[in-house]
């Protein structure tokens, strides 16, 4: 009933080319596509395209090209045709708008304004090709203090339970009913084959999935899906979840029809029922309780496992991490405003939380001030989409950061923001079963471990560029960073000099 | 201070850290054994978290928050008041309390079943799940403050409203798409979720209900007879998705 709203692609077929094959039927889960029966030709429902270019890029003979609807509205900044057509569909529906994916405001990307130093004559550049060099990371809290044998050799201390990463990416968490099993495995055998991790999310993890134990984290968060003994201990990590990026401070509703037979078996809830993911943690409503809950799965899984919580990036991320840090979290990960999700709220997602650089840099420096940074690795997430991005993160303080649409675009997303209609014509973020078959796992794995080691080969070559050959050399190191286009408030939120300084 | 005769120990718990307790108690288990008594309990958390056996454990004192949280199988037994947090997530087994329990009791559990001889604190049954034949139970002999059984997704609560004038709480059953309260006498229309639908019990609630609490009076000595012969509402989810309509796309 979008009676105002006009198509936002135009769908041009190439009459030469098309054979009337209806491949471009058959793919389209929108209903873009139809056969129309009567004049036996293949037709077009504008209206009804959402820009995945699936047909396009399935389509035999490349007849079909997408374009942006020209429909012009009349000029004015201030109101774009996405504000208009936002006001309509509300005032034909009375609800809220749902989005998914990560904010597409156009905020200020500050990776894009950081700029990574090189060594040039005064000291050597070195060469991974010739060189070792070092990615190896490990997550969980470290010891104030390393006390040695006498004779140097044996570690005398005990130490909390680290985690290995070959490669400082891991997988975000994206639940098992907002993207299929086959996504799910996918993930899995890439952090496998990588020597990282993967995530499973709140929806709990599937009975396939737990022989890839050793490189899941198992997520608890609010709706507690999922979650059991077996399950806590069967994954590496268990990360608490208190918010996301790109919903903070909300809950999730995931919609019944995603809520499959298999989903209501892995989650324990009936098919076809709404899967609430209250906005709290009803028995958490201050850092006094999270210790609680920290130490209750540090009980449930006899204190083997790292405990991780995940927060969003807002206002006084600081403050809170550090209050973290106390309550015992081993991990702290914070989800920064261009984080992506299944499905929230529009106005959620384009307008709350802070950009994931900002807080990063100011966690990491107030958790130095206090002299505690050593007692929680930091991860981060939201809004890395190269390696690029992720050398940046590790320099400004990050032990390691998560990656979620930039896996899932890995996998075949073309990032067109349907993941809340359930229809994701590349069969990604959907249980329908007839489209999570489009998702070939061993492939999926393929596709994911050769993007993380083209990123693994570029922060070599970045590090080497530099002039250190292990990660650890960067990490938190910000003078290797500088700033170009900032104010000055920035670059010192940042922790780094302008460029030319 | 221990007495271990086969397959059965005795704990007294004073002065002993909850860490060094849980460790000891996983411990006792793996060597076999199969009933455990804690005597003098002084608030130590957790108790009974990682046992994952279909061990019995009386505890005589007040056991601290957390009790049974994420609990795979053993019965826990209470004489004194538990605290928070009571069978967090719980996924089997049994918490019988021979007092009153705290807040978030049997948060978002997924099986198991707890009886509470009194009253339970706030948010009581929050999001309990189920799934098949896997269905929690929360029976409480008195009343609930606010927020019993929000977001509940399944499972049964039951509110025998024993020595209670008339129920404290509000927003009952708030955000509720899965599972049955069953409540004695009756409440304001103003003190429910608006998800909550209100409706006499039929006979297959009947049996459920009886079963429910003959347990209960077995376990606290009441007769059942005298609490089967009052009025009890059924309160149900009046859709699956509460917030199927909250959206537009």
């Amino acid at each position: 009933m979008k009676t105002l709203v006009p198509p936002q692609f135009r769908v041009v077929r190439d009459p030469e080319r098309c054979i009337q094959c209806q491949v471009c039927v058959n793919q389209c889960s929108f209903n873009a596509q139809y056969f129309d029966a009567e004049d036996k030709v293949v037709r077009t429902r504008e209206e009804n395209c959402v820009g995945c270019h699936r047909c396009a890029a399935l389509c035999p003979t490349r007849a079909l090209t997408i374009t942006r609807n020209p429909m012009d509205y009349k000029a004015n900044l201030n109101w774009k045709s996405g504000d208009i057509e936002d006001i309509w569909r509300q005032a034909e529906s009375g609800g809220m708008l749902l989005t998914g994916m990560g904010n597409d405001k156009g905020y200020r990307i500050y990776w894009d304004h950081l700029l990574l130093n090189a060594s040039q004559v005064t000291n050597p550049s070195i060469d991974p090709l010739r060189e070792p060099m070092e990615l190896t990371t490990y997550i969980g809290r470290k010891p104030d203090r390393v006390h040695v044998s006498a004779d140097g050799v044996k570690l005398e201390t005990t130490l909390a339970p680290q985690v290995k990463l070959e490669i400082p990416v891991m997988f975000a968490a994206m639940s098992y009913g907002a993207v299929s099993l086959n996504v799910h495995e996918s993930l899995a055998r890439a952090a496998t084959e990588m020597g990282t991790l993967w995530n499973t999310g709140e929806g709990g993890l599937h009975e396939t999935l737990y022989k890839y134990g050793q490189n899941t984290i198992v997520q608890v968060a609010s709706g507690r899906f999922g979650v059991h003994s077996k399950y806590l201990h069967a994954g590496r990590v268990v990360e608490i979840k208190i918010g996301q990026g790109a919903k903070p401070g909300i809950g999730g509703h995931l919609p019944g029809e995603k809520v499959s037979a298999d989903v209501a078996l892995t989650r324990m809830i009936p098919r076809g029922s709404d899967a609430l993911s209250p906005a709290p943690q009803h028995d958490i409503y201050s850092i006094e309780d999270l210790t609680q809950l920290i130490y209750a799965l540090k009980e449930a899984t006899n204190y083997t496992k790292p405990i991780s919580v995940k927060i969003a990036a807002v206002h006084n991320s600081a403050a809170i991490a550090s209050g973290m840090v106390r309550a015992g979290a081993d991990i702290i990960v914070l989800d920064g405003l261009r984080g992506a999700t299944g499905a929230a709220p529009k106005v959620i997602r384009d307008n709350v939380g802070i950009p994931i650089e900002l807080a990063l840099a100011s966690v990491d420096s107030r958790l130095r001030q206090e002299g505690i940074r050593n007692q929680a690795s930091l991860v981060i997430s939201g809004g890395i989409r190269n390696s690029g991005d992720v050398a940046k993160a590790i320099a400004l303080g990050a032990d390691a950061v998560y990656i979620g649409t930039a896996a899932l675009v890995a996998l075949g997303c073309h990032v067109c923001q349907q993941c809340h209609t359930g229809k994701c014509a590349w069969g990604i973020c959907t249980t329908d079963l007839g489209l999570t078959r489009r998702i070939n796992p061993d492939i999926g794995a393929q596709r994911l471990s050769n993007l993380l080691r083209g990123w693994g080969l570029e922060i070599k070559d970045m590090l080497g560029g530099m002039g250190v050959n292990a990660l650890e050399s960067l990490r938190g190191n910000r003078l290797h960073l500088r700033g170009v286009g900032l104010s000055d408030t920035e670059l010192e939120i940042l922790g780094v000099r302008m460029a030319g300084s | 201070m221990e007495k271990t005769r086969t397959r059965k120990t005795t704990i007294d718990a004073t002065g002993i850290y909850y860490r060094d307790l849980n460790a000891k108690l996983r411990s006792l288990v793996s060597q076999g054994i199969e009933d455990i008594e804690i005597l003098n309990a002084y608030g130590q958390r957790y108790i009974g978290t990682d046992l994952n056996k279909p061990v019995t454990i009386e505890i005589t004192g007040t056991p601290g928050n957390d009790l049974g949280s994420f609990m795979d199988g053993p019965t826990i037994i209470v004489h004194g008041n538990a605290q928070d947090g009571t069978g967090n997530t719980m996924n089997a087994g049994k918490i019988i309390v021979h007092g009153r329990a705290g807040d978030t009791t049997m948060l978002s559990a997924r099986g198991g079943e707890i009886y509470i001889r009194d009253s339970v604190g706030y948010r009581a049954g929050i999001h309990i799940k189920e799934y098949g034949d896997k269905i929690p139970v929360l029976v409480i002999g008195g009343t609930a403050q606010d927020f019993v059984g929000e977001y509940m997704a399944g499972g049964v609560l039951v509110l025998l409203g024993i020595n209670v004038e008339n129920h404290p709480a509000s927003y009952i059953g708030t955000g509720m798409h899965g599972g049955v309260i069953y409540l004695r006498g009756r409440v304001e229309e103003h003190q429910l979720g608006k998800e909550v639908g209100v409706a006499e019990l039929s006979e297959t609630d009947r049996v459920t209900f009886t079963r429910l609490v003959q347990e209960y009076c077995r376990h606290f000595g009441n007769n059942a007879e005298d609490i089967l012969k009052q009025d009890f509402i059924k309160l149900y989810p009046k859709t699956l998705r509460p917030y199927g309509r909250l959206y537009t796309y």
